[in-house]
């Protein structure tokens, strides 16, 4: 096998390949910079919860209109919208703290929707809403997903400024600017509004992985909000990459691949990142040490 | 006789089933320096933060007789994430918010107040620093930078005196005895009560209710 054979070779070969691959292009570019801020706001658990929370919206719009992107797409997202408003509200109106009150959320979430595609649909309905099925990406999931990524990049390019300053001096923000909640909420759609683009091509199951998993391993490589979230976006893309290839060359599940490829990423960033990955931390320990003999 | 630019009338706020301040009621003068002392949970922050407009009152109203932008906030250097990957320049800049709100840019002009702010508190040459590679008195410093750019005058610190050397302690006194001189209407929340006695005309002991409210000899009047 020849080098072209092995990297360029099964895109330039098939339609469902190229499809699947500007897919992961979309995602990196709209659910990347959202992983940099969920990860940023200590939410990374947050965002693999609320992409549960999209399975029983997917599931409605499963039962209505079949297996078609919009439909499953636009229950995602009131689904989704709903459950990230009702944990916000339980955790206000009680003692339960959001992420609690998010893990009732989320597994209620993925019970009910697991329960009703059963009701009409088949295992391989099931998995695909699970484990979603990149390769089968159509035009209208592909124009969905990139939809979504457009809009995503130019609503967080708008409220960029606030959002920093709510992660990273929240008083400070409400002290000179009384809407808050009004960031908050916004981005908490985008995150959901990303989840329902992931859920296309990765499941719900996985919608999260191009989301968070880039996002850590930028941690690693990056040391303020703009560079990390340009590398948050070429790891995304360099793992869909990845994984679409591992995917065809070896018969794998193309999610799993995929998702596979990301935490490779990070396992690499975290043992050799060089803002405070294992080898340079040890470096530096190892210098300080001879420099300063006991 | 100046009027007052902040007025409580008989404020509370709780959190959940606890009350942080019952039923506060009094004013701030334009132009005054003011100490708040009080144990710790005694509701000073509460009360700073009620004023800046970051908490609501459960009860009672506070009246202020400025917009949102006059009023500049420094909250405790424990409530800001100082891990967040920003750089110093970044952060100051953040004090230019009643100009820029939330999406305007930032011009030259903006820029080199920034800068000047940055080198009126001694830390001119970080800009370019992470939040994470300062020193406690830096970060002082850097809050005390974003401040001066806000140019509110009406000013609320929260424990800006905290964990800081002597030497960053007088630097920042002198800003806020600057500030005083300059008509500026100043409210500290602070433990150091000989700091209280030399630099603070009118002080405001807290222990949820007002324990006492006039000036810093009266009130602390016996205390340690």
């Amino acid at each position: 096998m020849t080098l072209y054979d092995a990297l360029i070779g099964p895109f330039a070969d098939y339609g469902f390949m190229r499809r699947a691959l500007v897919a992961c292009l979309a995602l990196a570019i709209g659910s990347g910079p959202v992983g940099v801020f969920l990860m940023l706001r200590r939410m990374s658990l947050m965002g693999d919860a609320m992409s549960h929370a999209v399975l029983p919206g997917a599931a409605v719009g499963f039962l209505i209109a079949g297996l078609s992107p919009w439909g499953m797409g636009l229950g995602g997202l009131v689904a989704g919208l709903l459950v990230a408003l009702a944990a916000g509200a339980v955790s206000r109106a009680t003692r339960l703290r959001e992420d609690a009150s998010l893990a009732g959320f989320y597994l209620a979430s993925l019970a009910l929707g697991v329960l009703l595609v059963s009701t009409r649909g088949n295992g391989r309905d099931l998995l695909h809403l699970l484990f979603g099925t990149i390769l089968a990406v159509n035009d209208a999931s592909l124009f969905l997903v990139g939809g979504i990524a457009s809009v995503s990049v130019v609503a967080l390019a708008a409220i960029y400024r606030p959002l920093v300053l709510e992660c990273c001096d929240p008083g400070f923000l409400r002290s000179v600017d009384g809407r808050g909640a009004l960031w908050h909420s916004a981005f908490l759609g985008l995150v959901v509004l990303n989840l329902v683009a992931g859920f296309q091509a990765l499941g719900t199951l996985m919608a999260v992985g191009l989301m968070m998993l880039p996002a850590t391993a930028a941690r690693f490589w990056a040391r303020q909000v703009g560079p990390l979230i340009a590398v948050a976006m070429a790891v995304a893309f360099a793992s869909g990459y990845l994984g679409l290839l591992a995917s065809y060359h070896f018969r794998l599940p193309s999610g799993p691949a995929i998702v596979l490829a990301a935490a490779g990423f990070l396992a690499v960033s975290i043992l050799f990142g060089r803002c405070g990955g294992l080898l340079h931390r040890f470096a530096a320990e190892l210098s300080l040490a001879r420099r300063e003999p006991s | 006789m100046n009027g007052p630019v902040v007025a409580l009338d008989a404020v509370s706020v709780r959190y959940g089933r606890t009350l942080a301040l019952d039923g506060v009621s009094g004013a701030f003068a334009r132009g005054s320096l003011t100490a708040l002392v009080g144990a710790n949970g005694a509701g000073k922050s509460t009360l700073l933060k009620l004023v800046a407009g970051v908490l609501a009152p459960a009860a009672g109203r506070v009246i202020r007789r400025v917009e949102r932008g006059d009023i500049a906030y420094l909250p405790q250097s424990a409530d800001v994430d100082r891990d967040f990957p920003m750089s110093v320049d970044e952060f100051v800049l953040a004090g230019a918010w009643a100009r820029s709100g939330p999406f305007g840019g930032v011009g030259r002009e903006v820029r080199a107040a920034a800068a000047a702010a940055l080198a009126t508190v001694g830390i001119e040459g970080l800009g370019r620093r992470g939040l994470d590679e300062l020193s406690g008195g830096q970060f002082q410093r850097l809050l005390f930078a974003r401040l001066i750019l806000q140019d509110a005058p009406v000013i609320l610190l929260d424990e800006p005196f905290a964990a800081l050397d002597a030497e960053t302690v007088a630097d920042l006194a002198d800003l806020i005895r600057a500030w005083h001189a300059a008509g500026r209407t100043v409210v500290a929340a602070l433990h150091e009560l000989d700091l209280v006695r030399k630099l603070f005309p009118e002080t405001l002991h807290l222990a949820r209710a007002t324990v006492a409210w006039g000036p810093t000899a009266d009130v602390l009047r016996g205390a340690a």
